[in-house]
């Protein structure tokens, strides 16, 4: 009898470690199809034309140009959000790990709070956005884009950038903040060393994010053909542009939104295979 | 095959990736005495042990060379059945493990698996066993609780029970009483004294003191090598190695 | 430095009660929240605002994209912490940040390369229903892929900090590896799992290009899986350009901006407070 329930055992087990398998391989699959279609619709239509020109005729309707507005609007973007991004979330970050390193119960709600705003989705921020711009009389505009993505991101740069600051032992900090020269400068190497891989991460990420979002730019930034000479005009971004191109009814324009999505995957996939190869370069590193 | 002795390593050599944990050792368990092995951190006590139950065999990149016999038999061997294996040797670590369960189910939960589940036969065996360390006058009355509301001293001794539970042939345990205050400390100590007429006790220990309390046998490792094995009163009255010596005058730590 | 810290705390609660602010126009007009709630009549030029069919839609989109999510993602987490050899977790980890990675409106995109004429062209037939494809399902299938990198990697640091001692012991107790997991380990992080999963609804509820690319657009309370759906997000984001064109619209996609915000953040700090103490637990 006990031969039947050994059997039962091993086979439960059984079943389940090929469903285990199957849970990872169609992970890795779907991750694959979606990159796959993405490139095999976007790569034959990717030419120097469509990413070095900007739409002729009207970007709905205009066969002729490419997506360099796009490209331009949203690297503008992403890059003006980030900065900004960077400049609140590091001197938070480093105030959350320093000043307040002694008052854990403090921390904790702190990183909670972060945590839970992380979570907040983009729209909500567009839509908190839109309804100051109609308030103040606002049009849309590169710097209200700026502004509200980097609202969105700051969440997700501060929490990376603590995951770093926080394995940093105490005693690092208090060697960088007194004592005599050459200790300061010795501890603040070591300090640096350990944190700005991580660092230079959570940035790459942000980026990454601020590139990629939708809802919060389709509030706040409006869409245009031309790329923008200041903080005030409209920009178009990558994201919209395959979103409102991609319903088009004419062939070339539907050809520009499978470009803008294709160099918009390839932006993320640099950034992802980067973002983990930092990391890995540097972890083996670690000193105490 | 010697009767009288419960587990032979023969050899045994294990790395974890580059590092050379275990460095060809070789050593003889005696059957129903508390052998202990004894040496400072690092040394490879822990790993010797769990590689008794092939607990290392959840380190990932880990290679073995080398033979380990239970009863005359390998356990390494393509054909044995490793829970089977298990089952024989009960392990208490270093901070108590309770299960996720209540006090009752911890206990009740070895004899699950292997299937018996008449429940007046359950209940009649957590009782004996919770007897056994001591903790029935304590807990009797609130069985269902979880386990976790127990204190250190009474979650250590309710992983003893636990381990009883199965019918084991040995005890491992590493470093049980590590991390009790003094009194259960002692009470678990009184406790092996008790259990060797009946099983073979695998102690780990880098405290000298308890080695000299409750020691029949002992295993001397430094740097993942045995440096000396024997019978404590020859270990401790006559050592012939320089670094025994020097780690019973407690020159190192 | 402090006033970065600052300036980050006080942004919610100034967004929080901007939306409310401007919300109130509708909440102080002729319908009652249990109207605006649970009405299902949405006629903006009459100033009838019933937000039924889009919390609806919403509320099973998310729940069926995180039934098609949490199975794999569990069975994944388990895999991936105690069967697989090292090399295949670390094929994983660019596999999930590369699906982390991916902006939204490119699973919009596949979506409608890909999903739409699945459920159009080969399911719906299976089950003899005629649909354009821009279904509630198909939704729901875009937005299942979209959360599983995130609730995985929750599920695996929640796996990873179990203590080894507990899985010895039950091998120790004569329990296959399996069981181990089954009974102990399972048992002693369930709040942990149901957490990630609590968090994956909040990013699931929130979504908005990915679905409003796929999921149908139609203003009704969807009553299969094969009809078309119209999520809060979605409502949102379509609308926004026409909002000052009549009266109480605005508010009324303010309200819903509220909505989403105010659940989202509910389904956060309860999950993620429970996530902190059993980690503090363990």
């Amino acid at each position: 009898m006990w031969r039947i329930k050994y059997f039962g055992k091993k086979a439960e087990e059984q079943v389940f470690k090929v469903l285990m398998r199957l849970a990872c391989v169609s992970v890795i699959f779907a991750m694959g199809m979606i990159v796959f279609t993405i490139l095999k619709k976007g790569l034959p239509v990717l030419s120097w034309e469509i990413i070095s020109q900007v739409p002729k005729g009207g970007f709905y309707f205009g066969g002729e140009g490419g997506i360099l507005n796009a490209i331009i609007g949203s690297l503008y973007l992403a890059f003006g959000a980030t900065i900004l991004a960077f400049l609140i979330s590091l001197p938070a970050a480093l105030y959350l790990n320093i000043h307040l390193k002694k008052r854990k119960k403090i921390q904790d709600i702190i990183r909670l709070f972060i945590d839970v705003l992380w979570g907040i989705p983009s729209v909500v921020y567009g839509a908190f956005a839109f309804g100051i711009m109609i308030y103040l009389g606002i049009r849309t505009s590169l710097l209200a884009g700026i502004i509200t993505v980097a609202i969105f991101i700051i969440p997700i740069m501060v929490r990376g950038m603590d995951e770093v600051l926080k394995t940093v032992p105490i005693t690092l900090y208090e060697a960088g903040l007194s004592l005599g020269s050459t200790r300061y400068e010795l501890s603040y190497k070591i300090f640096f060393r350990q944190c700005i891989p991580g660092i230079v991460t959570a940035i790459l990420l942000s980026f990454g994010r601020a590139i990629g979002d939708a809802a919060a730019v389709l509030f706040t930034t409006g869409f245009t053909d031309s790329i923008p000479t200041s903080l005030t005009q409209p920009v178009a971004t990558l994201p919209l542009s395959i979103f409102f191109q991609l319903s088009s009814p004419i062939p070339e324009v539907q050809e520009r939104a499978y470009a803008a999505a294709t160099v918009l995957i390839i932006i993320v996939l640099i950034i992802s295979i980067s973002g983990r190869l930092i990391l890995r370069s540097y972890k083996p590193n670690r000193m105490e | 095959m010697n009767l009288q002795e419960k587990i032979v390593v023969r050899d045994l050599n294990l790395r974890i990736g580059n590092q050379h944990i275990l460095k060809n050792v070789s050593c003889i368990i005696p059957q129903k005495k508390i052998t202990v092995i004894l040496g400072p951190s690092g040394c490879g006590k822990t790993t010797l042990l769990k590689s008794m139950n092939r607990l290392t065999d959840l380190y990932s990149n880990v290679k073995i060379t080398g033979n380990i016999y239970l009863n005359g038999q390998d356990i390494y061997h393509r054909d044995l059945d490793v829970t089977d294996l298990r089952k024989k040797m009960g392990l208490m670590s270093q901070r108590p493990s309770p299960l996720p369960m209540s006090i009752f189910d911890n206990i009740a939960y070895g004899l699950k698996i292997s299937g018996r589940k008449k429940k007046r036969y359950m209940k009649l065996r957590v009782e004996y066993y919770l007897k056994l360390v001591n903790l029935w006058e304590e807990v009797n009355d609130r069985l269902n609780a979880p386990a976790s509301s127990l204190s250190i001293g009474q979650q250590q001794r309710l992983c003893l029970a636990r381990g009883m539970a199965v019918d084991p042939e040995l005890i491992l345990a590493d470093e049980p009483t590590s991390a009790l205050d003094p009194i259960s400390s002692q009470s678990i100590e009184k406790k092996f004294i008790e259990l060797k007429d009946n099983l073979t006790i695998v102690l780990v220990t880098h405290t000298l003191r308890q080695a000299r309390r409750i020691a029949d046998n002992v295993i001397f490792m430094y740097l993942g090598e045995i440096i000396e094995q024997g019978p404590a009163c020859e270990f401790f009255d006559s050592p012939r190695h320089e670094l025994t010596k020097g780690f019973l005058k407690g020159s190192f730590n | 430095m402090i006033i970065a810290l600052t300036l980050i705390i006080i942004t919610p609660i100034v967004v929080f009660f901007s939306l409310y602010a401007k919300s109130s126009l509708l909440l102080d007009g002729n319908a009652s929240l249990f109207e605006l709630l649970f009405s299902s009549s949405w006629q903006p030029s009459e100033g009838k605002f019933g937000f039924l069919p889009f919390i609806a839609s919403s509320v099973f989109i998310t729940i069926l994209s995180v039934i098609i999510a949490a199975p794999v993602c569990l069975l994944a987490a388990i895999y991936l912490t105690q069967y697989a050899h090292p090399w295949f977790v670390k094929l994983m980890y660019p596999v999930t940040d590369i699906l982390a990675g991916i902006p939204s409106v490119i699973y919009g995109v596949w979506g409608i390369l890909i999903v739409v004429p699945f459920i159009s062209d080969i399911v719906a037939p299976f089950f003899n229903v005629q649909t354009t494809g821009y279904t509630l399902i198909t939704g729901a299938i875009v937005l299942s892929i979209m959360i599983i990198p995130f609730i995985l990697n929750i599920l695996i640091e929640i796996f990873r900090n179990v203590p080894v001692e507990l899985t010895e012991a039950g091998l120790s107790l004569g329990a296959t590896r399996w069981q181990v997991i089954k009974h102990i380990v399972i048992r002693k992080i369930k709040p942990g799992i149901i957490s990630a999963f609590g968090l994956g609804v909040a990013r699931a509820f929130g979504e908005t290009i990915a679905v409003l690319m796929v999921a149908g657009n139609v203003i009704k309370i969807p009553d299969s899986l094969f009809s078309a759906s119209y999520p809060l997000p979605a409502l949102i984001a379509n609308n926004y350009g026409e909002m000052m064109s009549i009266p109480m619209y605005d508010s009324a996609l303010m309200f819903a901006a509220l909505l989403l915000f105010v659940t989202i953040l509910i389904f956060n700090l309860l999950s993620r407070m429970t996530i902190y103490r059993l980690e503090k637990q363990l």
